[in-house]
């Protein structure tokens, strides 16, 4: 517990300096702040900055502009008021007669205001009523105001906020996969500068050939056979090396680029896996397959084909430099003169190409959505007769794809003609260079063809070399796609030092919990503990916030505000998989794989005996059924078990759920898409299944929960009654009426049936 | 013009109070917009604290100079989409990227989770979603400065 005094310096010495000196002036004798919030907007929503603060007597305002400062003692009947919407907060103080003022902020505040709300109310009663601050005895993180574990230094929330950009020399971010290649790696290196060094000798064998065999026969000497064919055996040797070598490297250096490819691929599809239920909420799947599967090829091509030839070019080039210079450094200093406009070229391109291809590429991924989109949906497309509007949406997205590509393709066009006629010209230039210092007996003609033969080689390096520009900034830009999914932290991170789960209980506390998606505020003020071996039942109507409370409690989202624990361990300090080996889930939409009815049954247990698989299934109800399938238990379910009826799939994934032994089971809509018969059979099957585990239960059917030791009312995202049914129905309260009318078979929206009263429990509303 | 079958105030603490046709008073109600982008405005709901809708607005500018005042007033209040001025620097062209912006309510800075949080709307305009869950609309691209208009194509 922090004394409300050390509370106050801590708080004065973090306030910014702009505010400050004005509050520390402003404090009178033993009145020290207790919270601030800084506001980024003014009433009217245009950015501005302000600052609230609460002291042990009186709120304080400061803002840019008049009033500068405004301040309220405590007095009886001052209330403060906490809603958001659509991103931005507002913060209302109030008396019993009107509104005081108003103070509004982006959600981003959210949790310091939430946090001087809170402390508002417990000085106001303190000061007015004489006795010292009730502080409830736990840590809340001083930053977003969540509760700490004791002893927990490092709030869970902050700690995962990494708004770092990944670094955009992605490139060289491979090099993480080269690690494990780097023998081969290096042997391939050896190899290829081998391999190219023999290529080198060819050309300069030529100089001899010129100049002591074919210049001294014109000159009337008879030709040396001998060194004749000794010359012609260098050649031929040569060119039988660098073969030799040439197929080796490449076949050691491709398949190297193909694991470090594929590496790439298992790499970012595993981390994909562990990413939370709210990057998917954001992404689109043809994206992510597009990802995944093209740009992971993209830069396997590239390294094993073009970052090699490059290798090979460059090696060349600087050999082919160094014998030109030794040989004749003015002749050679002509040759390299296109070198330098063509790097200037390189420079001018390279940046539209990679603008260029990161278009492409994301017009790919969009292709690969309108794919994704339709293919699943394949049967509401027929249903309303849209083929041809689907077909127009993938002509849109392809027509950009040829646009852009066109883009891409004219600036390509002309650079690669371009380079080819620098080398003409080099080429040119060097004949004419050359004869004109063969005329003064400067070199001999020897010379001259020998750098010939190199450079006419030297420039066709030059041309596919000036090619690699496009092949990487290529290769860049499906890099940065990749890591973009690499580098994305999961938001529901596993701890840096786990908790240890020991023997599970199964008590649940959900304590003060919010939470919103995005900005739009789904869960307020959620306090429920559920027993260990209780059964809870959840009710409301549709969109109440049901299923989101239930993903809160599997973490497959992090709780906004409050927390979540799992016999007295928050559950964002626990191993995620572990945390999840205790739960099993059972959804209204079950999803079976691709595979037998045996697999889908052991999925969470894939060592499970067959015995185990049959127990699963007999005590789901689904054993008989099964029984029937051509294959029994061998029967491949498609892609989405579309063989099966609702009810069938429904009783699997209630045997998958059966097989993992949970301690914790959540039931979200099990029964309701089923008929009533096979809901009888599907609820035999569920009391089975609950029997012994701590249970939240979500059921339409109120009549499905009749088991629960306890009824659980959510309304709007606030628990609004809980009991068990007979002393729901003896309040008359939402329940009763839910019941009522279910009874008369008549389907109610829960709002008709509320009294106003019971909505305005708590003070902090949302709208 | 027709007048309304409902009447609305605002009451002390600055909340709007409808009374409908039949006398019924429904305190707290705020103004959704059905259409805030396609068509905003028209087709207009007042919404009751409980969620209910408890009027609708055909059209706004049919409306009574006295109540349509008061309804976009509270639009006003409630409605905070940022219109992009100009884009004074972006950290990367990598997502997340944060990016210094100018807008209609004043300089402030946005942090781009991916680049699936910019929507478009109809041929030229932007809606763009940073973490908060804050949407900054670009209403049409082609007049923004070349330089905002560079680093914004980098996204797109
Ligand atoms: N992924 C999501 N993103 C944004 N809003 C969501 C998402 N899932 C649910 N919601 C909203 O949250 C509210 C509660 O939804 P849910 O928990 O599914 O309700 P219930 O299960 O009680 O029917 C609804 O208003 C719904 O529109
Ligand atoms: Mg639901």
């Amino acid at each position: 517990m922090i004394s409300a005094n050390n509370h106050g310096v801590d708080q004065l010495s973090a306030l910014p300096d702009a505010w400050r000196a004005e509050i520390e002036a402003g404090l009178g004798a033993d009145e020290s702040l207790q919270v601030w919030l800084e506001t980024d907007l003014d009433t009217g929503l245009r950015y501005s900055r302000g600052l609230v603060a609460l002291t042990n007597r009186r709120l304080l305002a400061l803002q840019a502009e008049e009033p500068k400062r405004r301040e309220w003692t405590f007095q009886p009947e001052l209330s403060l008021l906490h809603h958001d919407h659509a991103g931005v907060g507002t913060l209302e103080l109030r008396d019993a007669a009107s509104c005081l003022a108003t103070w509004r902020y982006t959600i981003g505040q959210n949790p310091a205001a939430q946090r001087l709300f809170d402390e508002f109310e417990r000085q106001l009663e303190s000061r007015l009523s004489g006795r010292p601050v009730e502080r409830p005895p736990e840590e809340r993180c001083p930053k977003c105001n969540t509760l700490l574990e004791p002893g927990q230094e490092e709030c869970p929330v902050c700690a995962r906020e990494i708004h770092a950009p990944p670094s955009t020399r992605t490139l060289l971010r491979l090099g993480r996969f080269a690690r494990p290649y780097r023998w081969p790696l290096f042997w391939g290196f050896i190899l290829t500068l081998i391999s190219t060094a023999a290529a080198m000798v060819p050309p300069y064998l030529t100089m001899p050939l010129m100049d002591d065999v074919l210049i001294p026969y014109q000159s009337g000497k008879p030709i040396d056979a001998g060194l004749v064919v000794l010359l012609l055996g260098g050649l031929l040797g040569a060119a039988v090396l660098a073969w030799g070598l040439g197929w080796v490297k490449t076949y050691i250096l491709s398949l190297v680029a193909e694991h470090i490819g594929s590496d790439l691929r298992t790499a970012t599809f595993e981390h994909l896996m562990r990413l939370s239920l709210e990057y998917y909420g954001g992404k689109r799947t043809g994206d992510l397959m597009a990802r995944i599967g093209s740009e992971s090829d993209r830069i396997c091509q590239f390294l094993s084909v073009h970052v090699l030839e490059f290798a090979t070019d460059m090696l060349m080039i600087a050999m082919t430099a160094v014998i030109l210079f030794s040989v004749d450094p003015w002749l050679a200093l002509v040759t390299l003169l296109p070198l330098p406009f063509i790097a200037w070229m390189i420079q001018l391109v390279r940046h539209r190409l990679r603008i260029g291809f990161e278009k492409a590429d994301r017009i790919w991924s969009e292709i690969s959505n309108v794919l994704a989109d339709t293919i699943p949906g394949i049967r509401v497309v027929k249903a309303f007769a849209q083929e041809n509007r689907e077909t127009q949406r993938f002509r849109a997205a392809n027509a950009i794809n040829l646009t852009v590509n066109d883009r891409v393709n004219r600036i390509w066009s002309l650079f690669s003609p371009t380079v080819t006629l620098l080398t003409e010209v080099g080429l040119l230039v060097v004949w004419a260079f050359g004869i004109w210092q063969v005329s003064r007996d400067q070199i001999t003609v020897g010379v001259l063809t020998a750098f010939l033969a190199y450079i006419t080689r030297f420039y066709t390096r030059l041309d596919s070399m000036s090619r690699i520009v496009s092949t990487t900034q290529r290769a860049a830009t499906g890099a940065k796609r990749l890591f973009d999914i690499l580098d994305h932290v999961s938001s529901v991170p596993d701890p840096a030092r786990p908790v240890r789960l020991g023997e599970v209980k199964g008590r649940i506390e959900i304590r003060d919990v919010g939470f919103r998606y995005g900005n739009r505020s789904v869960l307020r003020g959620v306090d429920l503990t559920v027993e260990p071996g209780e059964m809870i039942g959840l009710v409301g109507h549709s969109g109440s916030g049901k299923t989101t409370l239930v993903n809160l409690i599997c973490r497959f989202y992090d709780v906004t505000e409050g927390a979540i624990r799992l016999d007295g361990a928050d559950i964002r300090s626990l191993a995620v998989a572990d945390y999840r080996r205790n739960i099993g889930l059972v959804l209204q939409e079950p999803f079976l794989f691709f595979g037998t009815v045996a697999d889908n049954i052991a999925y969470g247990k894939p060592d499970a005996s067959r015995q185990q698989i049959i127990d699963a299934a007999r005590a789901a109800h689904a054993h008989e059924f099964i029984l029937r399938l051509p294959q029994g238990y061998d029967s491949l379910v498609g892609e989405r078990g579309q063989g099966l009826s609702g009810g069938e799939r429904q009783r699997i994934s209630i045997a998958r759920a059966l097989l993992i032994d949970p301690h914790m089971l959540i039931l979200d809509e099990a029964t309701s898409s089923v008929d009533t018969e096979t809901e009888t059979e599907i609820q035999k099957a569920l009391d089975n299944l609950v029997r012994g585990r701590t249970t939240i239960a979500i059921a339409h059917r109120l009549s499905t929960l009749r088991r629960a030791n306890r009824l659980v009312v959510l309304d709007r995202g606030r628990i609004v009654e809980t009991g068990n049914h007979d002393e729901l129905m003896a309040r008359e309260g939402a329940y009763y009426r839910l019941y009522e009318a279910q009874a008369r078979n008549i389907d109610v929206d829960l709002d008709e049936t509320a009294e106003p009263g019971w909505k305005m429990e708590h003070k902090a509303k949302d709208e | 013009m027709q007048a309304p079958d409902f009447q609305l105030k605002r009451d002390a603490f600055g909340r709007l109070v409808l009374t409908a046709a039949d006398g019924s008073v429904c305190e707290g109600v705020v103004p959704v917009r059905a259409f805030p982008i396609s068509a905003p405005g028209e087709g207009i709901a007042l919404v009751g604290p409980d969620g209910h809708e408890a009027a609708w607005i055909e059209r706004l500018d049919q409306l009574p100079q006295a109540l349509r005042q008061l309804v976009e007033e509270e639009l006003a209040r409630r409605e905070f989409v940022p219109e992009i001025r100009r884009i004074h620097e972006v950290s990367s062209f990598a997502t997340p990227s944060t990016w210094k912006i100018d807008t209609d309510r004043g300089e402030t800075t946005l942090i781009l989770w991916g680049e699936e949080d910019i929507r478009r709307l109809g041929k030229s305009g932007l809606l763009i979603e940073d973490s908060n869950g804050i949407h900054f609309l670009v209403r049409d691209i082609n007049r923004l400065d070349r330089a905002s208009r560079r680093l914004l194509d980098r996204f797109l």
